[in-house]
């Protein structure tokens, strides 16, 4: 047991790091530092700086443009880039549809997409949930069906998240109502130019507008848009879900805003003083750091693990990731709120892109604390996960 | 980076663990309670025939150089088992003492007898009013000749009633809450002046509080330098600290698998209570919190090898907080989900809940420690 990087290990961090310093355009990470939206161009043009670099889909195989690092090397990449911070790559493409379609897709699909996908000339969304199926996804209605040579698609999908940016959809469509719920699902993608797509903006608490409604009106999909085979969608979806394990912690995030709540706790006066010689807040912000660091290390023992023994099963030590992780994350936007006090209260009308320079940043504070609610309940809600760890886990 | 145990670690871990599987079943332990001093000779004997109680001496002092790793693999063991032997008492801490500190001559008179079992020690170090503070200490130590007079009240001393030898603080300088002017000394447990009143713990272990009047002791006795013994202190009570997480995670590991079996047995409406998910859920919280006290009792581990004291002792507090509020959550809920059993004496996890209770009030409280990671400037 030695929980020391290797001397190879710390020198790529130092790598990682210094390319950061070197490429993230200043305004993206200031906006990033406050709390801000950025724009789709300000995230298209650092992914692009990224994979210019080789690095814009870091866990693929090597031959679809992978780098081939060690599961610690992912690691410390990630932390890198949450901690500095940068945005991170486009999950939908980079994470989600990508391996599914490396996986599962055929050849022609391969070379159409991945390229596209790393490059983000195309923008992906995930069509998943539904207004009736949020936790029970697999009670989807959304329907796929076959005339000719084509797809006819119709339904609702929803919490689809940046799709006013998205130029393709990955889509579980029922596609044999007959079968039982989870075996009549395949998985379609398509453009969301098409004919019959209507986005339709959520706008969510914070005042943001991140998620979306897509509806689909008899949207015509070409015959060759479906990934495998038909009816095994959610056998990629279940894949899917299951192949971004330890991303979710979300270690580097956590420690970013940590650091941060410190240095203004060291200029927010409370009592005539710097609120972080309270002693009362001191020992909040120390037990919140203490748990990520618990958290941190939980997480390098999953990673080790699959390291070891490969990326087999998912596994269901990413439950305890996705429930600490999201509850730290949530505890570092309330301690926010706690350090701002009652100058959380105004509230700036730009606050969805975060375009108004004129506003005070600190108007990002209280939409962060409450954007943040979400993370307990997206990616299967924290119950969901519970659910996992007592029956995968306890065998109960 | 690596979490996996060499080949002789887990060798090791196999043997502790069939040892305990072997004598240590719950009437055993009740049996063992029942002995002189509240713990078993021949189980200790055990230990010792195996080599764990020479475990972290070093190969020229007639041990094995076991680290850190080695006594953690060896605590969450006695931990899962529940065992009463006072390992943390006369290895860990008296151990420690020696091995930080001793001269030759102190470690030939006192480590073989520990390593083959027919000594332990016990750590005087507890006082009326000292709480956690580790310099906070009235006990005197004046100079005599070239040896040393001790007065002064120590209390819970576990292990005190049977222990050969006891390690003791005492302030050779100063006011009592100095930090310099602290001596560490060992003192014959039959020594003159020497009076004790013993008594079991509410976790079945046993302890005293010990009166020493005028003990007189020869220059022999100082561990390290008799006028600035804190920074030892501090470090053999670290190892303590570090040694007691990982006892914890074992007494975790070993209530939550015990409250797991119980919920998928025990029937109510018809049903095994363990499929109702209010239930599923506690029980999945208290994996969370066992499982994040598992990574902290790890980086402890590494922690007590970290050359900068500071830091050394930062990460152990850090430590020793995460471990007290999952050691709080796992062994409330485990009485909870046993019901009305976990309420009784005959029921094994009672007694898992209340060796976590007192391992949280032990060398630092989760209040007392997580003040300290805030006051060095937290941990980030």
């Amino acid at each position: 047991m030695d929980l020391a990087f290797t001397k190879e290990e710390q020198a790529f961090r130092e790598e990682v790091r210094s390319f950061f310093r070197d490429n993230v355009p200043p305004d993206t990470r200031r906006k990033l530092v406050e709390g801000r939206h950025l724009s789709k161009d300000e995230m298209v043009t650092w992914w692009r700086i990224l994979n210019k670099k080789g690095w814009g889909v870091t866990h693929w195989p090597k031959e679809y443009g992978g780098t081939g690092w060690s599961a610690v090397q992912h690691y410390i990449f990630n932390e890198e880039l949450q901690a500095y911070p940068a945005p991170q790559p486009l999950a939908f493409g980079v994470s989600m549809v990508g391996p599914v379609i490396y996986t599962f897709g055929s050849e022609a699909q391969k070379k159409q997409y991945l390229p596209r996908i790393a490059n983000v000339d195309d923008w992906w969304c995930q069509g998943f949930s539904e207004p009736g199926s949020g936790s029970d996804l697999a009670s989807l209605r959304t329907k796929a069906e076959r005339k000719g040579d084509k797809w006819i698609i119709n339904g609702q999908k929803t919490w689809t998240t940046l799709a006013q940016h998205a130029d393709m959809i990955f889509c579980l469509c029922r596609t044999d109502s007959n079968a039982k719920k989870q075996m009549g699902i395949s998985f379609i993608v398509f453009s969301m130019k098409s004919k019959g797509v209507t986005v339709r903006p959520i706008q969510t608490i914070d005042g943001g507008h991140e998620v979306n409604e897509v509806f689909f009106d008899n949207v015509e999909v070409p015959i060759e848009n479906l990934i495998g085979e038909e009816n095994k969608g959610w056998d990629y979806a279940k894949f899917l879900l299951g192949n971004e394990r330890t991303g979710i912690a979300r270690v580097g995030v956590s420690k970013e805003r940590l650091r941060r709540i410190r240095d203004l706790a060291g200029k927010v006066e409370s009592a005539g003083k710097p609120i972080i010689q309270d002693a009362a807040f001191r020992e909040k912000l120390a037990a919140c750091e203490i748990e990520l660091k618990a958290l941190e290390l939980t997480q390098l023992r999953v990673v080790a693990d699959e390291g070891k023994h490969g990326k087999g099963k998912p596994n269901p030590a990413s439950s305890v990731l996705k429930i600490k992780g999201s509850e730290i994350q949530q505890t570092t936007t309330e301690l926010l709120m706690e350090v701002i006090g009652p100058f959380a209260a105004p509230y700036d009308v730009h606050g969805d892109d975060g375009s108004n320079e004129a506003m005070d940043w600190t108007a990002q504070i209280a939409p962060s604390y409450f954007n943040n609610r979400k993370v307990s309940i997206y990616g299967g809600s924290n119950e969901i996960q519970r659910n996992i760890i007592a029956k995968a886990v306890l065998g109960l | 980076m690596d979490f996996d145990l060499t080949e002789e670690q887990r060798l090791l871990k196999d043997s502790i663990d069939g040892l305990l599987t072997d004598s240590y079943d719950f009437d055993s332990r009740k049996a063992y309670m029942k002995e002189k001093g509240g713990w078993s000779k021949a189980v200790w004997g055990k230990l010792a025939e195996q080599g764990l109680l020479g475990l972290p001496f070093s190969e020229a002092d007639g041990g094995f150089g076991g680290g850190g790793v080695e006594t953690m693999i060896v605590m969450e063991a006695l931990g899962k088992a529940l065992v009463l032997e006072p390992y943390l008492a006369t290895v860990v801490i008296g151990g420690g003492f020696l091995r930080h500190a001793g001269t030759d001559a102190q470690k030939a008179a006192h480590v073989p007898g520990i390593i083959d079992g027919s000594k332990t020690l016990a750590f005087a170090q507890l006082e009326k009013n000292s709480r956690y503070d580790l310099f906070d200490v009235s006990t005197t130590a004046k100079k005599k000749g070239d040896g040393w007079i001790i007065d002064g009240e120590k209390f819970v001393v576990l292990n005190g009633e049977n222990a050969d030898t006891l390690i003791v603080t005492a302030r050779t300088k100063g006011a009592r809450r100095d930090t310099s002017g602290i001596g560490v000394f060992l003192v014959p447990a039959n020594a003159k002046g020497v009076t004790k009143k013993s008594y079991p713990t509410q976790d079945g272990l046993h302890a005293a509080d010990i009166t020493f009047t005028g003990v007189e002791v020869g220059s022999d006795a100082a561990l390290g330098n008799p006028e600035d013994g804190l920074a030892l202190i501090e470090r053999v009570v670290d190892e303590a600290r570090i040694a007691l997480c990982a006892e914890a995670v074992g007494l975790m590991d070993e209530s939550l698998k015990t409250t797991v079996e119980y919920i998928k047995t025990r029937k109510q409406f018809g049903v095994a209570i363990g499929t109702f998910q209010s239930l599923q859920h506690r029980a999945s919280d208290m994996f969370v919190a066992a499982e994040q006290a598992r990574s902290m009792s790890m980086f402890a581990t590494m922690a007590g090898d970290f050359e900068d004291a500071k830091e050394r002792s930062n990460a152990i507090a850090a430590a020793k907080v995460q471990i007290g509020k999952s050691l709080k959550f796992v062994g409330q809920q485990a009485i909870q989900l046993h019901g009305g059993i976990g309420m009784t004496m005959e029921a094994r996890i009672g007694h898992y809940f209340k060796r976590l209770t007192m391992i949280e009030n032990s060398f630092g409280d989760t209040d007392y420690h997580q003040r300290r990671v805030a006051d060095a400037g937290g941990l980030i």
